[in-house]
């Protein structure tokens, strides 16, 4: 990628877009609607992308985001709604006249022009003189790499290379937002992970604003400024992908980003200082922290910064990494919460060790990562007793829990797949023996 | 090499009866239709002893050429007609609904199940003098009445172009159900209006049934004689009426072979040109030719 760098630098144009200050409200999508017959795909959104910024519309299948995009490119017409792109309505544009390109899901090259022809088209379309076209489809030639491969016709090239035709072709128009339509689901994981970095590095290249489509809640994460989670055709959260993840608002942007556990209980009285509580449970001393009841387990603490009031019943949200497992029961200390539990399923993950841990009627899953050399130790395993401690800032409470969103949990693995292999799986993981000592990372 | 040697035996295993079919079939009659050209008539519509070049001679006659002109520009005109009718008409075909899709192929084949002869003779009907059309368009003044819409070359285009369209829609609407239209949408995406993402990329990308589409017009069109008896005149004669009548009026077989061979000939030296010229063309020459 070194080369795309200087290839980059020396090009003009593209590069002074950088040093403009930013728009705050360049790309603006007001109260947009769409249906199909009764099916409502986008449902009265209302979104604003900074100029420059990478912006991922993440969801389910079905959720409106690639509507959303193509109403953006011009394939679609809202039914309720403008979209301004750089103070311009462009509404009601055709999708030849918006200075927006897309990479689509499929690349959709041309198949009967060469690699050449292709990132030449728009420029041709646009009846640009030859001489501009020549360099421009040279330099992006040199941006993705490909000068050799020029001549080739789409299907002499390979899918990673298709992509980045796709990729080149866009960009050569120098848009004003560059839309990308799920422009990984093609390729397998190593070349998208080749690609995400690629696309990371031609982002910060060239400077303009990207809208990338994806149900991949990994690519979403690594590649984006901001992130606007959307379901049902509503934007269900909007942040950065730090805020998404570490104060998801609703159980659906909980479990549908990572993985998560969940709790409901009851918020009882804060806790004022010095309040003592019985047994294991810690010292309070500020009243941003509430006791929370829950059905089976001794009383939490848990943060309370949006002042939910006594005796209402919320919901709480904990990622599986947040808590930690340990044999002995943990020493007490101020705001953590300890609950006693049997290991249920274990998964050996390499990196990582997945636990199940059934309490009550809660199977809570937890993460441990392996810092340390495996081996040495003797790992926690099936039908053991355990105890499960986690920090009262780390539990989050959620304003919207729809009983669903518990779907999008990941299970343990006898329940997904076949009992009999998966139990294989559990018997040997815990078991220091069949670890090889290389995947155990010293 | 024992493995090599198998797999030579049996690509010609396989490919030996359609191999045999097209020798006994096609070639050995075409040659017997070039030979037979070269032998002598007899008067009871037999074919003589020896060899002769009279037949040869006699296409030096001056009518020739222009039968000859005719067949062609009616063939040239018949099938850009029916591509350009068809060529919508496939794009329709492959973006309508499924249920809509089969309707209209329904429609499309309909035609095949009344007999072409009955088809041509309704033509007739539809075109005479003392037709409805002929008195709807005299009593709205398009036409003078002492116009005739039979009998013509017009006439002649007119019912070549309704008989061979489906077998221009018919591949051109199996290609544009293959081509992928988000193709169109990327074109537009990139600048082009409708109109040019249609010429640009959905025209190359059905090529091949525009290709079939133009075989399965043109050469049977060359060849028609049906038609322009029905319904054409004395001034819309075609090559394939030539060759009738010297088949079964003048019973002078070596005439009529050697007006097939004209027309075989002249079918050859397009296509084999055509063929010349792709195989030159090779995909590096058409780098070069964009001149980078």
């Amino acid at each position: 990628m070194r080369k795309i760098l200087a290839a980059e630098t020396s090009g003009s144009g593209v590069r002074k877009r950088r040093t403009q200050r930013p728009v705050s409200e360049f790309l603006v999508f007001e109260d947009v609607s769409k249906h199909y017959g009764a099916v409502k795909a986008v449902d009265h959104v209302s979104l604003t992308v900074k100029q420059g910024e990478f912006f991922s519309l993440l969801g389910p299948s079905g959720c409106g985001k690639t509507t959303l995009l193509r109403i953006l490119a011009g394939f679609e017409q809202p039914d309720t709604g403008r979209v301004l792109l750089g103070g311009e309505d462009v509404t009601d544009l055709p999708p030849y006249e918006r200075k927006v390109n897309t990479i689509f899901q499929s690349y959709a090259l041309f198949p009967h022009l060469s690699v050449w022809d292709n990132i030449a088209f728009g420029l041709k379309v646009a009846k640009r003189p030859k001489r501009e076209i020549k360099d421009e489809v040279a330099r992006m030639l040199t941006l993705i790499q490909m000068e050799d491969q020029a001549w080739k016709k789409p299907d002499q090239i390979s899918g990673g290379q298709k992509q980045r035709v796709a990729i080149a072709r866009a960009l050569v128009n120098k848009p004003r937002v560059l839309l990308l339509d799920e422009p990984l689901a093609a390729l397998d994981l190593k070349l998208r992970q080749r690609m995400l970095i690629e696309l990371d590095l031609i982002h910060d290249e060239v400077g303009i604003t990207f809208l990338y489509v994806t149900h991949d809640q990994g690519e979403a994460m690594s590649l984006s400024d901001r992130i606007a989670v959307m379901k049902l055709g509503k934007i269900e959260q909007l942040g950065t992908p730090a805020e998404i993840y570490e104060a998801p608002r609703s159980s659906f942007v909980a479990a549908f980003i990572g993985d998560t556990n969940f709790f409901d209980g009851t918020v009882a009285e804060p806790l004022e200082k010095n309040s003592v509580l019985d047994g294991f449970l810690s010292v309070a001393v500020d009243k941003d922290y509430s006791r929370l009841k829950i059905e089976d387990f001794p009383d939490l603490e848990c943060f309370n910064d949006k002042q939910i009031k006594e005796g209402e019943h919320v919901f709480l949200s904990i990622r599986p990494e947040k808590l930690r497992i340990s044999r002995e029961r943990p020493e007490p200390g101020p705001h953590l919460n300890v609950i006693e539990g049997r290991v249920e399923d274990v998964i050996y993950l390499g990196s990582q060790t997945k636990y199940w841990v059934r309490t009550g009627d809660y199977r809570i899953s937890v993460i441990r990562q392996h810092s340390r050399f495996l081996l040495d130790e003797k790992p926690i395993r099936w039908g053991e007793r355990v105890w499960v401690s986690w920090h009262a800032d780390d539990g989050f409470m959620l304003e919207k829990y729809s009983e669903q969103d518990e779907n999008l949990i990941q299970l343990p693995p006898e329940e997904v797949g076949e009992t009999t292999e998966s139990n294989q799986i559990l018997v040997r993981a815990p078991a220091a023996g069949a670890v090889p000592a290389g995947a155990a990372g010293r | 090499m024992k493995a090599e040697r198998r797999r030579k035996l049996s690509e010609w295993l396989v490919t030996l009866p359609s191999f045999l079919w097209l020798l006994l079939l096609f070639l050995v009659p075409t040659a017997l239709v070039f030979a037979i050209m070269f032998k002598p008539a007899t008067p009871y519509g037999g074919i003589g002893e020896g060899w002769t070049l009279a037949t040869l001679r006699t296409l030096g006659n001056p009518n020739y050429p222009a039968i000859v002109a005719r067949t062609l520009w009616l063939s040239v005109a018949a099938t850009a007609l029916c591509i350009l009718l068809a060529t919508p008409m496939g794009y329709y075909m492959a973006r309508v609904s499924p249920a809509r899709r089969r309707l209209v192929l329904l429609l499309v084949i309909l035609p095949f199940w009344t007999s072409f002869l009955v088809r041509i003779f309704a033509w007739k009907v539809l075109l005479h003098p003392e037709g409805m059309l002929k008195h709807g368009l005299v009593l709205l003044g398009l036409i003078a009445p002492e116009t005739s819409l039979l009998y013509n070359a017009y006439a002649v285009l007119l019912v070549m172009v309704y008989t061979e369209l489906p077998f221009a829609i018919l591949p051109i609407y199996a290609a544009s159900e293959k081509f992928d239209f988000r193709l169109i949408e990327a074109a537009k995406d990139l600048g082009a209006t409708s109109f040019l993402a249609f010429r640009k990329i959905f025209l190359p990308g059905i090529r091949v049934g525009l290709l079939t589409a133009f075989l399965m017009v043109f050469i049977p069109s060359l060849g028609s004689y049906v038609i322009p008896d029905i319904v054409g005149g004395p001034t819309s004669e075609m090559i394939g009426n030539k060759i009738a009548q010297r088949t079964f009026v003048d019973r002078n077989l070596p005439h009529a072979a050697g007006l097939s061979a004209l027309l075989t000939v002249a079918v050859l030296i397009p296509m084999v040109a055509i063929t010349a010229l792709r195989r030159k063309e090779s995909p590096k020459d058409a780098l070069r030719e964009e001149g980078v």
